[in-house]
C-alpha cells in the first residue's frame, strides 16, 4: 500500500495487438442441468428443516445465487434468502454450500461438483427463521460489544490526524470484513457456546486495535480477554478458510491474544 | 395497528441515511427505517473515491470543484448547490477521516487523492487529483465507518423494515408529512411511524435496467412513494450509464482503472478515446466514454464472440501497482470472467450505474411540492434526491461525497425542524392503502410472475431506453410499460406467509419499479435535444433555448404528459451563478 504517485506507468501505447481470442469466435457458453438440494423451513408450518430437491438448467459461468433465484422466480417463490449486492460485497447471503460457508453469489457453479446434487442450507449457530435466513442480532450484538468505532484521547485537530503508510497498512487486512458470519458460524466453539465473540468481533477489534490512531485498544483488550473472549478460539482455521474476503482471520485472532499478552496487567 | 413516536424518522440506512443519523440521533428523537441491515446497503459497493479539493498532492480549489461538476452536468446542474457541495466536500472527507475512515496515505502520511474522469486543474488545463480513496473500497469503508459511528452514537435502527408508504397530512392548509407506513419483513406486521420531520435516503432505482451495477434491492422504493403522494420528480429522463460494466453481467469496474493508467480498446486494439476526448481521453465523463464505446460496437469493432463489448487494458501497469490500488475490482474479473488483468484487457461494457434524478430538494435537503415551495418537514438526501448538484451527468466520486454533504444537512434540518414542530395528529386510517395492497397481494391468485414481468421489463429499458435513445424507441418502451403494468395486475405469487414473505416484497418493488420506468421514458421524451447521460439520436444536440431547465414529473389523474393519462410535465429553471452554459469539449 505505499502510496506513490510517480508508481503510475508512462503513457500507453495508442495501439495494441488484441489476443485472439477476444478478436470472435470464442463460441457459446455450454449449459447444463443441475440438482440443488435445498433446506427448507416454513416457521408457520414446520417444526424441523427439510430438504427438497429442484432441478433447474444453468450455466458454468452461473453462480449459486443465479441458482437460487431460478428456483425462486420460476419454480417455487416462498423460497426465501436473503441477497443484495450479488457480487460478494454486501455479506447478505453466506450460506452453507456442500458443507462450507459461503456467499452464494461468489461461488460460481463450475467451481463446485455439479454432477452431484448441490446442498444448500442456513448457516449453523444462529437461530434459524426461514428457509436459509437466520437470525443475525446475536451475530451484531457481539459486534457492537468489542466496540468497533474510533477511540481517542486528546483534542480534535483541524486537519486529518496523520497516519503513515506502513501504519495503515498494519489493520488494512482486517478493514475488508463485511460482517457476513460466513467466520462465526463456521466456527464450532460458537457452535457449541453461542455466548462466545467468534471470529468477526474478534476481526472488528483487531481493526482498531491495530489502527496506530486508536486509543481504546486496553478497553477491547479487556472485552476480549473475557472467559468468552479471545482464548475460546481453538485454531481450527474454519473461520480463515470460510472468509469470502480472504482475511487471515485465525492470524488475526492470534495477534489480539498476543497484545494480550504483551500487555502489562 | 402499533404506532411509534418519534420526532425524526430516517428512512434508508446506507451512506446518506445514516451520515444523517449522526446528527439528527445527537440532536433530536430519532429511528432509522431500514430494509436491509444497515451494512448490506449498495454505498458499500462503491469502490474508486470520494472527492474533495484537499489540495493533498497537487494544486487544487473547491471554485475549480464547482466549475469541473457544472461543466460535467453538462450546465444543468444548479449551480448555489454544486458550490455549496464543493465547499463542505473538504470538511466532508476531514469528518470521515476523524470517525476513522482509513484512507490511503501520502508518504507524508496525509489522506492521498487520485485522478478521476472529469477532475481538472483551473477549468479543464488537465487532470487533477481529487478523488480520496480508501484502495477500491472507499464505499465499503464510509459504509462501515458510518456504521461504527451510528454504534457509537447509539442510533436506534429498525432493520428489514420496509417503507411503503409516506403519511401526509394538512395543517392549516399546508400539506406536510405526518409519519410512515412501515412493514416488518420479519412477522409481516405493518406499523405506523409518527414522525415531526421525514428524511428520504433509499437509494437509487438501478433496477429498471437489466444490465447495470445496482444491488438487486435498488428499486426506487422512496423515490416511488414520494411520487405516489403527488409530489413532484425532477429530471428522472438522466440516468447514468458507467463505461465499465464486466461484459455480460455489469458488475462494476470503477473508473479508478483508467485513473489509475487503464485504457480502453477496441477489437483492433486501438486505444479509441483519443479520437472521442483527444485532451483527456480515457478519463472524458462517463457519459462521454459510454457513448463512445457504444458506437465503436455499433460499427462493428467490438470484441468477443458477439462483438459487443469493448476491453478494458491494465496490463500495462506493473501488478503491484494493480494490486495496491485496485485489488478488488481485478478479483471481480477474475471470479466472474476467468480473466488474469495482469496479462489480459478485460471485457466490458456500458452498465447502468447512477440516477441523476429524483425526488426534488433545495440546498438544506428540503423536499420540493413545486417549483417554488417546500413540503415542511420532508427532507431527501443521497441518490434518491436530486438537489441538483449532478445536472444531466453525474462525475465519478461525487455521489459519495453528495451523500455526506447532503446527509449531513438534511439530518441537521430535520432535527432542527423538530424542535419547534408539534407532534402532528395523524389522519384516519392512514395504513389503509397500504393494508389493501399487501393484503391484495398475499392473496394474488393470478397467472403472471413477478420474474417474468420484471425480465421484461428491464429487457424494454436496456433495448429502448439505454445509452442511445429516440422517439421511436421510448414509444416502444412506453407501450411495452403499458402492457406489463396490465399483466402486473394479474401477477400471481406462491408465499402467503407472513413471516420473512420476500416473495410479497418483491411484488411490490416491482410495482415500484414499473412505476418509475414509465416516469424516465416520460421525461426522455419529452426531452428533445441530448444532453449528459441523455442522448437522443433524433436530436443530437444540445438546444438550451429550448431545453435548458429542469422537467419536474407529477402523479395527476387530471392531466396528461406526452400521451400518459394521470402525469403532468413541468419545468424548472436551472440555477446559473458564476458561470455561463459553454460547449462541453475534453
Ligand atoms: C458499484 C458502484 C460503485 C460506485 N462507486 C462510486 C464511487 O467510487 N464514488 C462515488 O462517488 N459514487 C460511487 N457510486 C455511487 C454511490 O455509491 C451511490 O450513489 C451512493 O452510495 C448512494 O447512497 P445512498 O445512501 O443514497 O443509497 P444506498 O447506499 O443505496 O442506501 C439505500 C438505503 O435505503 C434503504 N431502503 C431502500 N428502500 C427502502 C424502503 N422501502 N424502506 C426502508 N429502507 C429502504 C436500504 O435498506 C438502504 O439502507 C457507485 C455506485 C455503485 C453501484
Ligand atoms: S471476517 Fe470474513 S467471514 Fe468473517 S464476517 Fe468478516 S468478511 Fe465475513
Ligand atoms: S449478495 Fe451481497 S455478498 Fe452476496
Amino acid at each position: 500500500m505505499t502510496a506513490n504517485p510517480e508508481a503510475t506507468t508512462a503513457e500507453p501505447a495508442s495501439k495494441v495487438a488484441i489476443p485472439e481470442h477476444l478478436g470472435g469466435g470464442a463460441g457459446d457458453i455450454p449449459s447444463f442441468e443441475c440438482t440443488f438440494q435445498i433446506a427448507r423451513f416454513l416457521p408457520e408450518q414446520d417444526s424441523e428443516p427439510h430438504f427438497e430437491e429442484y432441478k433447474v438448467t444453468m450455466y458454468g459461468t452461473d453462480r449459486v445465487l443465479d441458482a437460487l433465484h431460478k428456483i425462486k422466480w420460476e419454480i417455487d417463490g416462498s423460497l426465501s434468502f436473503r441477497r443484495s449486492c450479488a457480487h460478494g460485497v454486501c455479506g447478505s447471503d453466506a450460506v452453507r454450500i456442500n458443507g462450507r460457508n459461503r456467499l452464494a453469489c461468489k461461488t460460481l457453479l463450475k467451481d463446485l461438483d455439479t454432477d452431484k446434487p448441490i446442498v444448500v442450507e442456513a448457516i449453523k449457530g444462529l437461530p434459524l427463521e426461514k428457509d436459509l435466513i437466520v437470525d443475525m442480532e446475536p451475530f451484531f450484538q457481539s459486534y457492537r460489544e468489542i466496540m468497533p468505532f474510533l477511540i481517542t484521547s486528546g483534542p480534535e485537530p483541524t486537519r486529518e490526524r496523520l497516519q503513515s503508510a506502513e501504519d495503515r497498512e498494519r489493520f488494512d487486512d482486517t478493514t475488508k470484513c463485511i460482517l457476513c458470519a460466513a467466520c462465526t458460524s463456521s466456527c464450532p466453539v460458537f457452535w457449541t457456546d453461542g455466548q462466545y465473540f467468534g471470529p468477526a468481533a474478534i476481526v472488528n477489534a483487531h481493526r482498531f486495535i491495530f489502527d496506530s490512531r486508536d486509543d481504546g485498544g486496553d478497553l477491547r483488550l479487556d472485552v476480549l480477554n473475557d472467559k468468552e473472549g479471545v482464548w475460546r478460539c481453538r485454531t481450527t482455521f474454519n473461520c480463515t478458510e470460510a472468509c469470502p474476503r480472504g482475511i487471515q482471520v485465525t492470524q488475526a485472532i492470534t495477534e489480539v491474544r498476543q497484545a494480550i499478552l504483551q500487555r502489562a496487567f | 395497528m402499533q404506532v411509534h413516536d418519534y420526532d425524526v424518522v430516517i428512512v434508508g440506512a446506507g451512506g446518506a441515511g445514516m451520515r444523517a443519523a449522526i446528527e439528527s440521533g445527537q440532536r433530536a428523537r430519532t429511528a432509522v427505517l431500514t430494509k436491509l441491515y444497515p451494512t448490506r446497503s449498495h454505498t458499500g459497493a462503491a469502490q474508486g473515491g470520494m472527492c474533495a479539493a484537499l489540495a493533498n498532492v497537487e494544486e487544487d480549489n473547491w471554485e475549480w470543484h464547482t466549475f469541473d461538476t457544472v461543466k460535467g452536468g453538462d450546465y444543468l446542474v444548479d449551480q448555489d448547490a454544486a458550490e455549496v457541495m464543493a465547499k463542505e466536500a473538504i470538511d466532508a472527507v476531514l469528518d470521515l477521516e476523524k470517525m476513522g475512515l482509513p484512507f490511503n496515505r501520502t508518504p507524508e502520511g496525509k489522506i492521498d487523492q487520485r485522478r478521476f474522469g472529469g477532475h481538472t486543474r483551473d477549468h479543464g488545463k488537465a487532470a487533477v487529483r481529487r478523488a480520496c480513496y480508501a484502495a477500491d473500497r472507499t464505499g465499503h469503508m464510509i459504509l462501515q465507518t458510518l456504521y461504527q459511528n451510528c454504534v457509537k452514537h447509539g442510533v436506534e435502527f429498525f432493520n428489514e423494515y420496509y417503507v411503503l408508504d409516506l403519511i401526509m397530512t394538512d395543517v392549516d392548509g399546508v400539506r406536510r408529512p405526518a409519519g410512515v407506513v412501515s412493514y416488518e419483513l420479519a412477522t409481516g406486521e405493518i406499523q405506523i411511524f409518527r414522525a415531526k420531520s421525514v428524511v428520504f435516503a433509499t437509494g437509487g432505482f438501478g433496477k429498471i435496467f437489466k444490465t447495470t451495477s445496482n444491488a438487486h434491492t435498488l428499486t426506487g422504493d422512496g423515490v416511488a412513494v414520494t411520487y405516489r403522494n403527488g409530489l413532484p420528480l425532477e429530471d428522472m429522463e438522466f440516468f447514468q450509464f458507467h463505461p465499465t460494466g464486466l461484459a455480460g453481467l455489469g458488475i462494476l469496474l470503477s473508473e479508478a482503472a483508467r485513473g489509475e493508467g487503464g485504457v480502453l480498446r477496441n477489437s483492433e486494439g486501438e486505444r479509441f478515446m483519443e479520437r472521442y476526448a483527444p485532451t483527456i481521453k480515457d478519463l472524458a465523463p462517463r457519459d462521454i466514454v459510454a457513448r463512445s464505446m457504444a458506437n465503436e460496437v455499433r460499427e462493428g469493432r467490438g470484441c468477443g464472440p458477439n462483438k459487443d463489448y469493448v476491453l478494458l487494458d491494465l496490463t500495462h501497469l506493473e501488478p503491484a501497482h494493480i494490486d495496491a490500488k485496485l485489488p478488488d475490482i481485478t478479483e471481480f474479473a477474475r471470479t466472474y470472467l476467468g480473466v488474469e488483468p495482469y496479462t489480459e484487457p478485460v471485457p466490458v461494457f456500458p452498465t447502468a450505474h447512477y440516477a441523476m434524478g429524483g425526488i426534488p430538494t433545495n440546498i438544506k435537503a428540503e423536499v420540493l411540492a413545486n417549483n417554488t415551495d417546500v413540503v415542511p418537514g420532508l427532507y431527501a438526501a443521497g441518490e434518491c434526491a436530486c438537489v441538483s448538484v449532478h445536472g444531466s451527468n453525474r462525475l465519478g466520486t461525487n455521489s459519495l461525497l453528495d451523500i455526506n454533504v447532503f446527509g449531513k444537512r438534511a439530518g441537521i434540518a430535520a432535527a432542527e425542524y423538530a424542535k419547534t414542530a408539534q407532534m402532528p395528529e395523524l389522519p384516519e386510517a392512514p395504513e389503509a392503502r397500504v393494508v389493501e395492497m399487501i393484503e391484495t397481494m398475499r392473496s394474488a391468485a393470478g397467472t403472471e410472475t413477478i420474474g417474468a414481468i420484471r425480465k421484461d421489463l428491464q429487457d424494454t429499458m436496456d433495448a429502448n431506453v439505454q445509452v442511445f435513445r429516440t422517439d421511436e424507441t421510448l414509444r416502444k418502451a412506453l407501450d411495452d410499460i403499458a402492457a406489463l403494468r396490465e399483466r402486473y395486475r394479474n401477477i400471481g405469487i406462491h408465499d402467503r406467509g407472513k413471516r420473512y414473505n420476500l416473495d410479497l416484497l418483491e411484488a411490490v418493488e416491482l410495482g415500484f419499479l414499473l412505476e418509475i420506468a414509465e416516469v424516465v421514458t416520460v421525461a426522455a421524451i419529452h426531452r428533445k435535444e441530448s444532453r449528459g447521460g441523455h442522448f437522443r439520436e433524433d436530436f443530437p444536440n444540445r438546444d438550451d433555448e429550448h431545453f435548458m431547465h429542469h422537467t419536474m414529473t407529477y402523479l395527476d389523474p387530471t392531466s396528461e404528459a406526452e400521451g400518459i393519462a394521470g402525469m403532468r410535465l413541468e419545468t424548472k429553471p436551472v440555477v446559473i451563478t458564476r458561470y455561463q452554459p459553454m460547449e462541453r469539449k475534453y
